[in-house]
């Protein structure tokens, strides 16, 4: 017998998602609220909520004191940099995995997530003087580079899952079919992944693009992405939480609009291969 | 041509030895039927002579050269998977020609071949849809039809029919006996179906536990099994295996009569039994005879028009000639 939901229930789950759902999105709202308001109104006790004199004054502020386009573009290199680079290794690594793997393969993937574990400050100093050493301080390719490794171990694991979805008898007609493994790859197995790999690229897209971390510990000026130019509104001599708010407004507008356009590509590769 | 010769061939997964070394000879233009219970070895045998799986040793010959190392891609062979394993986001005209690309042959060649086979195989119509738009049975045939256009040396064929339903399968079944005739080609097909196997085969090579129990023509193994597993497996319904007493009379340890060289009377014969179940089938009837000793029940093929019926007392007496004779360790005594 199918589970029967009554309509108030119905009602109840629908109010609590809402409730859960403004709940998160409250910060961002707020954000974007804040950077309508003066200096002044943003700092106000109570705090006004929608009836304050809205302006775009932050805006033109924030423009005209930074580059925003340069730190804009430095965004886009490094995150999509990264997460291109981390997909051409991670598709034959996957693949692997997924079609032959061998008796310690599970003890690699865990490895490969325990990576993630550790906390990122622990290696900074290691990664620090290497950037040194090589000279990629403050450098667009470093960066793509340590986000690409960083990122890595969920790319492989996300493209595992779905390769995994994939029956072997399709890649092993291939096999029969003539195509040598570089075919297998490219003709079969790639096209069959398209959704997956697409749910990976948004995914490994938005988490590089909002990476602070190693962002802010290994630039400066010329390859500082946007989570540096939100850094640079949190100054030290006073607090500008409207022009923050608007650098924030900025650095975060992209990635949502993208976010909000594939948003059914995200969700299924979210929850691909435990609902289908 | 497409000769395939195994030797000593062996295959282990891990410690587990699933097919002991073996010698199999297939000739060129032989229609081959691997036949078996599950997990018998068949596919594994067959993925091996098409190079899925590795020998762990062992020699397979393909038409005289040795294959044994070579890749799936080298060895000239076509398979049709039971999944049919098309590639889902090619029409069906880019599925058949997938092997052809690869091969990097002549875009106008392959525009023929693929004409060609669509013809053979009734898909002209469907060149340009998704296998997901496609039956089921078509979806084997635009498999076969993929297999056909590479001109292999042998066709090996895993349990192509299993996915269709009873009466598509005795469609398929003709169809691929009649492209057989046709192209003249080796194939292999392995099933666990005896009734595919007999009425498919030139040759049948029945596998029990990775081993070969018998290889030869369907009549032969009908008429002459070499053991009991043989005897018991081909046929049906089964043959019906004796022992006791009634198996000591013809100095053997167990003796074995097909259900339809046993002749039914309600009046007098040489056994005594119970009805158990009649099946009327119309053409024939299958009784279940309980209280023969020794083998119960027994299942005899009468006339469609033998009115028994459950409880019903009926004699029966088995055809001398027919009597099949095994001895303590199942294999046949004459």
């Amino acid at each position: 017998m199918a589970r029967a939901v009554t309509n108030q229930r119905k009602a109840i789950n629908t109010t609590a998602a809402w409730i859960i759902g403004l709940l998160i999105f409250f910060p961002i709202l707020w954000t974007v609220l804040t950077s309508f308001k003066s200096e002044a109104q943003a700092i106000a006790d109570p705090p006004l909520f929608l009836f304050f004199d809205w302006t775009t004054e932050n805006y033109s502020t924030v423009m005209e004191r930074s580059n925003y386009g340069r730190f804009l573009w430095n965004s886009i290199v490094i995150a999509g940099g990264s997460t291109i680079l981390g997909i051409i290794i991670a598709i034959p690594a996957a693949w692997s995995m997924a079609f032959v793997p061998s008796r310690r393969t599970k003890d690699i993937l865990l490895w490969m997530l325990s990576t993630k574990m550790l906390p990122a400050v622990g290696v900074l100093y290691p990664i620090y003087l290497l950037f040194i050493q090589f000279g990629l301080l403050d450098n667009v390719y470093g960066l793509t580079f340590i986000l690409m490794l960083i990122n890595l171990p969920i790319i492989v694991w996300m493209l595992y899952t779905y390769f995994r979805e994939i029956p072997g008898e399709i890649l092993e007609a291939a096999r029969m079919d003539g195509a040598g493994l570089k075919s297998e790859i490219l003709y079969v197995l790639t096209p069959m992944a398209v959704p997956g790999i697409a749910s990976t690229l948004l995914l490994n897209f938005i988490l590089a693009w909002n990476e602070a971390f190693w962002t802010l510990n290994l630039t400066a000026a010329k390859a500082a992405p946007l989570t540096a130019f939100i850094a640079s509104y949190s100054s030290p001599e006073g607090l500008f939480y409207a022009k923050l708010s608007a650098a924030s407004t900025m650095a975060i507008a992209p990635i949502l609009i993208m976010g909000w356009f594939s948003q059914k590509q995200l969700v299924r590769g979210l929850t691909f291969g435990a609902v289908k | 041509m497409g000769r395939i010769q195994l030797k000593q061939v062996q295959k282990k997964f891990g410690d587990v030895e699933v097919i002991p070394p073996l010698d199999l000879e297939i000739n060129d233009g032989e229609f081959v039927v691997f036949v078996g219970p599950s997990g018998c070895g068949k596919s594994t045998l067959l993925r091996l002579i098409a190079g899925l799986e590795d020998t762990t040793s062992g020699n397979i010959d393909i038409d005289g050269a040795d294959a044994t190392a070579l890749p799936p891609a080298k060895r000239r062979l076509a398979m049709v998977f039971q999944s049919y394993a098309l590639y889902p986001h090619m029409s069906v005209r880019k599925n058949i020609a997938f092997p052809m690309k690869m091969a990097g042959m002549d875009q106008a060649e392959q525009e023929k071949r693929i004409a060609n086979a669509a013809k053979a195989l009734n898909l002209t119509d469907y060149l340009d849809r998704r296998p997901g738009q496609l039956s089921g049975g078509q979806r084997q045939r635009v498999a076969i039809g993929r297999a056909i256009v590479r001109e292999p040396a042998a066709f090996l064929f895993d349990e192509p029919l299993s996915n269709l339903d009873a009466a598509l399968r005795v469609g398929m079944r003709m169809e691929i006996s009649e492209l057989h005739k046709k192209l003249d080609t080796t194939m292999i097909y392995v099933t666990h179906d005896q009734v595919e196997a007999m009425t498919m085969a030139d040759k049948i090579v029945v596998l029990h536990a990775g081993v070969i129990e018998q290889v030869g023509s369907p009549l032969e193994l009908y008429n002459t099994p070499r053991n009991k597993f043989v005897a018991g497996f081909i046929g049906s319904p089964k043959m019906n295996l004796i022992e006791g007493p009634e198996a000591a009379k013809h100095d053997a340890h167990t003796i074995g009569i097909r259900p339809e060289h046993i002749d039914v009377s309600t009046t007098d014969g040489l056994w005594q039994g119970t009805v158990g179940v009649a099946e009327h089938l119309g053409s024939d009837t299958f009784i279940h005879i309980h209280g023969i000793p020794g083998c119960d029940p027994m299942t005899v093929r009468a006339s469609g028009d033998v009115a028994v019926r459950h409880g019903d007392t009926v004699y029966l007496t088995p055809n001398a000639e027919r009597i099949h004779t095994f001895s303590a360790d199942g294999l046949r005594m004459s």
